[in-house]
């Protein structure tokens, strides 16, 4: 399994990360070596095998009560981002 | 006294033989001292150790003090702590204070733990040498040419040099056991759901779980018993009450079935690792327990299938890590989608951004069945010889690594051979099982690991059998002889 530059550039761009043209042909390594790592799974007979999401079987996602559970904390948890105005945090202009 | 376990730490505070505050000092002047040479914490809490350190002194002599009120530890810093930088490893997280506490944090500190800093790790737990951390590696105590493993190796190397007697850690491929292993100290992995993941920063979320690293198995049931149970506010958690582990640690073991996994034994583990690992069997069957061997046929899957499933998972929880309300932000973003790429090119180091391409891969439109869905089937596989082989035994045992700890840069240049040294830690992930490795000899001067896998839920009987192993052996004892003066003696 070996994947090709252009590839390697589209990945690249749906996991939002910039890629300098020197790295491209160390990921077409890396990521081809791991898939062909991956290959030996298309050997196994899976058919009738439930998929597992799951390690403990039975478990269901618990859902909670939409309910306030904490106070507004909005200062002290923007107090880590990068950018903020009156409360908002700051991103380059998006719409035109 | 010649070894700090937590138990004789706990003794000693009680007597009064010294005081936390002097514990404390004690710790943070190994930590101090052993920095250069280990790298082994990103962040030295002193003043807010010491502040706890008195705290838990006033508690003692009000004789409102528990089993751990007092004793120093050291959280990975993949836990979240309030007003501590907590960076997991990363330049994306280099600047992140956290606004709150793990639940695990809160649950100790409640204990009356004095924390005196944040463990170094492999970024974002994705490594098995401490070296892909952005802090720098961690070294191995033994041997400081050599690594401690990973992703927990500053949790595993503070412990082995006695800079603390515990420190937490998580493991989703092996990150609490190979560490453990290479340093020659005991880890705990608990079953999938047994200890709150709230606020610890997430990587595979359907494979990891939070656990700890301890000189003895008696103080990893101590630890375990503070940190295990309920939390509504992580989803995953398992609504079950918490047993007496240390009660559980005085189960006979006569009439205890082990399992050898015939899967570890052959082509690719070292001699030097097979010797000690046997000899520990021998021991556990002079205790009272059968052996048997067993075969779990699709246990080898384990490496190819998480390396669908951790990547997946990875680069959708990192997705999280965008520039805009948290972590690291480029500078001069054209657009929003440059201030993306480039705040996520500039935080993430090479391995975590090689996962997120895999993951993101796998994921993909037209991949998705091909690879996410075939190796969650696959995983099913590997639980159900699991789940085979506990109707016959009651504990699998295998070594823990191939190999000892290997060079600082030897396994750096291709990510295949690195991935390999998780091969007998990754199944238990799998199938959300409980595991432990322990210390059971040394191979030319390095420690080697013997490795314990559970059904789900019995960590009791984990960690009874390595409690008896190590009445019975002193290799956990053994610190290394540049970092193991007296710890409490220097209170």
């Amino acid at each position: 399994m070996s994947l090709s530059s252009k590839q390697i550039e589209g990945i690249a761009h749906l996991a939002r990360l910039e890629l300098d043209a020197a790295e491209i042909p160390r990921y077409v390594d890396s990521l081809s070596s791991i898939l062909g790592l991956v290959s030996e799974l298309e050997r196994v007979n899976t058919d009738g095998i439930a998929p597992m999401a799951h390690p403990l079987e039975g478990q269901v996602q618990r859902l909670r009560a939409d309910a306030v559970s904490s106070p507004n904390l909005r200062q002290l948890l923007q107090a880590n981002a990068p950018q903020v105005d009156a409360g908002l945090y700051v991103v380059p202009k998006v719409i035109e | 006294m010649t070894v700090p376990t937590l138990a004789a730490l706990s003794a000693g505070l009680k007597t009064r033989q010294y005081s936390s505050v002097e514990l404390t000092l004690a710790a943070l002047a190994r930590v101090e001292r052993s920095q250069p040479q280990l790298n082994a914490l990103v962040t030295v809490t002193a003043e807010s150790a010491l502040a706890a350190a008195a705290a838990a002194d006033q508690r003692i002599a009000a004789g409102t003090a528990g089993p751990l009120t007092g004793v120093p530890m050291i959280h990975k810093d993949i836990f979240c702590t309030a007003g501590v930088l907590t960076t997991c490893g990363s330049r994306m997280l280099s600047n992140f204070v956290s606004p709150y506490d793990a639940h695990i944090v809160t649950l100790l500190a409640d204990a009356g733990m004095v924390m005196v800093g944040k463990a170094n790790m492999d970024e974002f737990a994705m490594g098995s040498s401490n070296e892909t951390s952005y802090f720098g590696p961690v070294s191995n105590p033994w041997d400081t040419t050599r690594v401690p493993g990973g992703s927990s190796g500053g949790s595993a190397a503070a412990v082995a040099a006695r800079l603390a007697p515990l420190a937490t850690a998580s493991d989703t491929g092996g990150s609490i056991r190979q560490p453990a292993a290479l340093c020659g100290v005991t880890g705990i992995k608990p079953t999938y759901g047994r200890v709150s993941r709230y606020g610890m920063i997430a990587f595979a979320s359907s494979l990891d779980q939070a656990g700890v690293i301890t000189v003895s198995a008696e103080d990893a049931a101590m630890t375990l018993q503070a940190m295990a149970g309920f939390d509504r506010r992580d989803s995953t958690s398992i609504d079950a009450p918490v047993p007496d582990y240390v009660a559980e640690l005085q189960q006979p073991l006569a009439g205890l079935r082990i399992g050898i996994l015939k899967e570890f034994f052959g082509e690719g583990l070292s001699a030097a690792i097979e010797g000690p690992v046997r000899e520990a069997l021998a021991t556990w069957q002079r205790l009272g327990a059968t052996v048997r061997e067993v075969s779990l046929p699709s246990l080898p899957l384990s490496v190819p299938t998480y390396y669908v499933v951790a990547p997946a998972e990875a680069s959708s929880n990192l997705a999280r890590f965008d520039g805009v309300r948290f972590g690291h932000r480029c500078d001069k973003p054209r657009d929003l989608v440059d201030l993306y790429k480039r705040s996520r090119a500039e935080g993430f180091g090479a391995e975590v951004k090689r996962r997120i391409m895999t993951g993101t891969y796998v994921l993909s439109a037209g991949y998705y069945d091909a690879y996410y869905l075939k190796a969650q089937r696959v995983r099913s596989l590997i639980s159900d010889d699991f789940r085979r082989a506990f109707t016959e035994v009651d504990l699998l045992l295998g070594p823990t690594t191939p190999t000892t700890a290997f060079g600082l840069g030897d396994k750096t240049s291709d990510p295949i051979t690195m991935y390999l040294n998780d091969i007998y830690t990754i199944g238990a992930n799998m199938a959300g099982l409980p595991a432990m490795s322990l210390p059971c000899g040394f191979a030319d001067g390095l420690p080697v690991g013997v490795q314990l896998i559970g059904p789900h839920f019995a960590e009791g009987r984990l960690l009874a059998a390595a409690h008896a192993y190590q009445r019975e052996t002193d290799w956990h004892l053994r610190a290394p002889p540049a970092f193991g003066a007296d710890f409490a003696g220097e209170a």
